[in-house]
């Protein structure tokens, strides 16, 4: 086998809004990582104190994974297949049927087994997103959208990935475009991604979601920093800056990428107001990098752990983005 | 963020690479800029991997005085914890705190295979590891 499809690897800041910009363009539709984002509407914030990663809550600055997937494949109407497999031997070998006839797969896989990421960076994350293009010999032709080339993993290590059990198994999950994608006018939809985002951001019902989030972080960064024994302490505030910097793109990243798309936005539909407001996105990213700046040194005991600093650059935060979906919601509305 | 902000530390657990970060370049356009990677991520990520180092040398102690089993030393120095390692390979929870105690030997044999796999460590090399060995 050596089957390799013409596809342009393009770098993203984040995989799965990277993988289906991939998806698309090799369809020849081409769409922009932060459009993707955008009218995937996967901004959001939640803080689950019940869902525990290494004895710590998970916190995600992002709707979960395959959100971005759903939703554009109802959005642009996509022949998207979408296939699991109950064994390993049966997911390589339709993977290795796919890519035989020259179709460009997408992949959900674990981080820990693929060759080609750090060894510092590899945890146990089953949510990673990549694509296939080809395979050579013993090897898959990978475009991972996070990294800046292409790259390689053996076939046995991918597989492994793609079969990793535990939270989010993927089950060997792949998903491809069946077919040619109908031209639609992107900018129609802007405004309904918008409303999306804003409903989830300001949710006034669940204290863990949206802005909501936010604060109810504060509070327990707050609580933990003035109750727990320091060590403990200094491992949460580590964790969170984690969750926020290192799995997925960080908290200030995906700021960054919604602001990139809401100038995008602003840009099509000829509207300034959002424009100046994907700034405004962008100075509530480096808010958040502000918070894991100082958070990251307390938990490496570099500067005194103080709760109430990080307690209250979370509710300044909190704030911040509250008024700015406010103002995004007003434009959605016309 | 902009442009010239975007952080080049040569954070060490990116190994060279390069991730994509969002910037605002001077003619105010919002644009994908590759980052060497900075301090905090870089101070956390390996707080983490310490972490993990550091409970594996100490079940590597318990393992020493037959108070653990060579299952909770792999298990931590694969970086997973116990309720991870346990729905990894679809074992219940006080199963596999029994486990943990025991010598890998005395695990039934399929479930020595299922932690095998999830470990990605060769069954025959767990069972053969003794802990005065290796160099710790």
């Amino acid at each position: 086998m050596g089957a390799a499809i013409p596809f342009q690897h393009q770098q993203s800041a984040h995989c799965e809004s990277g993988v289906v910009a991939g998806l698309l363009r090799g369809q020849g539709f081409p769409l922009s990582e932060a459009m993707v984002f955008g009218l995937g509407a996967a901004i959001a914030f939640a803080y689950l104190g019940i869902v525990k990663i290494n004895e710590m809550p998970l916190i995600s600055y992002r709707m979960p994974p395959r959100f971005i997937l759903r939703r554009l494949r109802k959005l642009l109407h996509l022949p998207l297949r979408v296939e699991k497999f109950r064994s390993p031997d049966e997911g390589e070998r339709r993977l290795d049927e796919l890519v035989a006839r020259g179709t460009l797969v997408g992949v959900q896989s674990s981080v820990f087994f693929l060759p080609y990421i750090p060894v510092n960076m590899r945890f146990h994350f089953n949510a990673h997103n990549l694509l296939v293009y080809g395979r050579e010999g013993d090897e898959y032709l990978i475009s991972d959208p996070v990294f800046e080339a292409p790259t390689r993993s053996s076939v046995p290590d991918l597989t492994q990935a793609r079969f990793a059990r535990g939270v989010l198994a993927p089950k060997g999950l792949l998903y491809y475009v069946d077919g040619p994608i109908v031209a639609t006018d992107v900018a129609r939809l802007i405004p309904g991604a918008l409303k999306s985002a804003c409903r989830v951001m300001l949710q006034p019902l669940l204290p863990f979601i949206g802005v909501r989030g936010i604060r109810l972080l504060a509070r327990k960064v707050h609580k933990v920093t003035r109750n727990a024994p320091l060590p403990f302490a200094q491992r949460y505030v580590g964790h969170v800056v984690r969750m926020q910097e290192e799995i997925g793109t960080g908290g200030g990243g995906f700021r960054f990428l919604y602001g990139a798309f809401l100038q995008e936005a602003g840009t099509l539909l000829g509207n300034t107001s959002l424009q100046s407001l994907a700034l405004d996105m962008v100075a509530t990213g480096d808010l958040w990098r502000d918070f894991a700046y100082d958070a990251a040194r307390m938990s490496k005991g570099r500067l005194a752990l103080d709760g109430a600093l990080l307690a209250s650059q979370l509710n300044n935060i909190a704030e911040r983005e509250a008024s700015l979906f406010r103002a995004v919601r007003a434009v959605s509305r016309g | 963020m902009r442009v010239e902000d975007v952080p080049q530390e040569g954070n060490a657990t990116l190994d060279g690479q390069r991730k994509g970060m969002y910037a605002v370049g001077k003619d105010g356009r919002i644009a994908l800029v590759p980052s060497r990677g900075w301090e905090a991520e870089e101070l956390v990520t390996t707080a983490a991997v310490e972490h993990f180092e550091t409970l594996a040398q100490e079940a590597l102690q318990r393992v020493r005085t037959g108070a653990a089993g060579a299952l909770e030393y792999f298990m931590y120095a694969r970086r997973l914890d116990p309720p991870t390692l346990a729905q990894a390979s679809g074992v219940w929870r006080w199963r596999l705190k029994r486990h943990l105690r025991q010598p890998f030997a005395s695990i039934p044999e399929p479930l020595q295979q299922r932690y095998a796999a999830v470990l990605g460590i060769p069954r025959a090399q767990l069972l053969e590891f003794r802990a005065e060995k290796t160099d710790a």
